[in-house]
């Protein structure tokens, strides 16, 4: 029997900036999630018995199927909350439905990373860690800032370099109604905030907010009886790169490149065919290492290539239109694939990238993935 | 520095690890060294992550390596450190290869990439020797 085509049917999140905008009030996960795969649903039109495969994100899938009364399924997993996670949910529903082991599969992220006060960092160390807490080392972003040390001093990149990604997140979340932060921001005013682990500054953090994404999966025949348009999922591909620390010595280079060797020949297709890139951006560098080790911008020249409004909207290659993970919403990486999905569509309403037919998502940590996405 | 709050970020010594802390008392840097294939590794791990062997000896090492990046802490994210910010960390390559965070000693230069140090052991504000490294100033 052939492999099934796969398409992403259905999409649900939250309203980012609502949630934001109410700090008084605490959100409860469960809450969130439920809300999000009920608008899912809503989106595509299926009905929820029509879903048998669970996965479940930084959630329990035990409550979470009890809560929605989705008690059956054929296929449930957990996934840890990590960013790197968002890349392996879709490629486990594809795979499952790809393989006929479930025909639609429900992906559902949630977190209240706000309500419960987490701050990435200075937390418990596991027993290795606490050979680097005990210098006071500790959180994603410091490892990040270290890359990006060398990064930036081997490549000669200055200290604004990082200025036209903060600006251009806060430009397209301008654009987007459910972004938590809608205000546009100069280079000088992204100079003017602090540092947290310099040279990383507050502007190149990801928020700390609540919400929720679900997104649905199901066979490109199924697609067809269904509300929306589907999205293909032309082709995804990943690898990981595992160590102790968060720091790859050549910046992730060699593992994306090799990811992005595979999910080209896949795809049949290339960097100058992508219309639209959802870029997971837990710190800002984490994108220039991205668009490098996937070919779109030369090695150690990614600083370059994104100044002067090439991924603009309206640029030749659109990054992160809906104001990602500094602007939007810091749902990792989850809610970039919601993105590129109403990209596709031609749902992204103020910023809508004209034209858009492929979408790239990719994603740079010690699990590389990317997926191209295409409306057909 | 809150020395209470540091002494709980430490290290626990166990069986395991116990050379390596002895090592640092003793000035000298101790490694994890692989029986079969020589692989040294750091932290302490029962099996060799090259050939699996989970025969090893600890070795003193050189205690000589290179900055591979640094950054400056200015979030308090720990209580211990917390009136120590802005601080400097150090990220090590050991000539033998392990990475390890650190910091440098006063009076060391402002760090450059790829730049030699070595490892110097001084008591810690909780009074346990830990490996910090020590940049000579460019001679040029």
């Amino acid at each position: 029997m052939p492999e099934k085509d796969v398409a992403i049917v259905g999409v649900g999140s939250s309203d980012f900036r609502r949630l934001y905008a109410d700090k008084g009030r605490p959100n409860d996960v469960y809450q969130l999630a439920a809300e999000a795969f009920r608008d899912a649903l809503d989106d595509c039109g299926a009905d929820k018995r029509d879903i048998d495969g669970l996965l479940c994100i930084n959630i329990g899938y035990g409550r979470f199927g009890e809560m929605t009364g989705l008690t059956g399924p054929a296929f449930v997993h957990d996934l840890e909350g990590t960013g790197r996670m968002s890349g392996v949910a879709l490629q486990e529903a594809y795979a499952l439905v790809r393989s006929g082991t479930a025909e639609m599969v429900a992906c559902v992220y949630a977190t209240n990373g706000r309500t419960a006060g987490l701050k990435y960092g200075g937390g418990d160390a596991d027993p290795a860690g606490a050979y680097d807490a005990m210098y006071g080392m500790t959180s994603t972003g410091a490892y990040v800032s270290m890359m990006y040390q060398r990064y930036s001093t081997l490549y000669g990149a200055p200290e604004d370099a990082l200025a036209p990604l903060a600006v251009n997140n806060r430009a397209n979340g301008a654009r987007n109604p459910i972004a938590v932060f809608q205000k546009e921001i100069s280079r000088d005013e992204y100079m003017d905030s602090r540092f947290i682990a310099e040279p990383l500054r507050k502007l190149d953090y990801c928020i700390i907010n609540d919400g929720a994404v679900a997104f649905i999966v199901t066979t490109a025949d199924r697609a067809r009886g269904l509300r929306k348009k589907p999205v293909r999922v032309a082709a995804t591909a990943g690898r990981a790169e595992l160590s102790r620390s968060y720091i790859s010595p050549d910046f992730y280079y060699s593992t994306s490149a090799a990811v992005a060797e595979e999910l080209y020949k896949k795809a049949g297709m290339g960097p100058d065919d992508i219309d639209c890139m959802q870029v997971y951006d837990n710190f800002l560098p984490t994108i220039l290492f991205t668009l490098e080790g996937f070919g779109h911008a030369p090695r150690g020249g990614a600083w370059e290539w994104v100044r002067d409004g090439r991924v603009e909207l309206g640029g030749e290659r659109p990054l992160n239109t809906s104001g990602g993970h500094t602007s939007e919403s810091y749902m990792q990486g989850f809610a970039l694939h919601v993105e590129a999905v109403r990209q596709l569509r031609g749902e992204a309403g103020e910023r809508q990238v004209e034209n858009c037919r492929t979408a790239q998502y990719m994603c740079v940590s010690p699990i590389v993935t990317s997926h191209v996405l295409v409306a057909d | 520095m809150d020395v209470a709050a540091y002494t709980e970020l430490l290290p626990e010594i166990t069986p395991t690890n116990q050379p390596f802390w002895d090592g640092c008392a003793a000035g000298e840097l101790r490694l994890q060294k692989c029986a079969d294939c020589g692989r040294h590794r750091f932290p302490d791990s029962p099996v060799c992550p090259e050939c699996l062997s989970g025969a090893a000896s600890w070795e003193a090492v050189s205690g000589t390596g290179t900055i591979w990046s640094w950054c400056t802490m200015h979030q308090k994210y720990f209580a211990a450190f917390a009136d120590e910010v802005p601080y400097q960390l150090v990220y090590v390559r050991l000539a033998e290869g392990p990475l390890v965070i650190s910091t440098l000693t006063d009076g060391s230069p402002e760090p450059r990439l790829d730049q030699p140090v070595r490892a110097v052991f001084q008591p810690d504000g909780a009074g346990r020797a830990v490996v910090r490294f020590s940049a000579e100033a460019d001679p040029r």
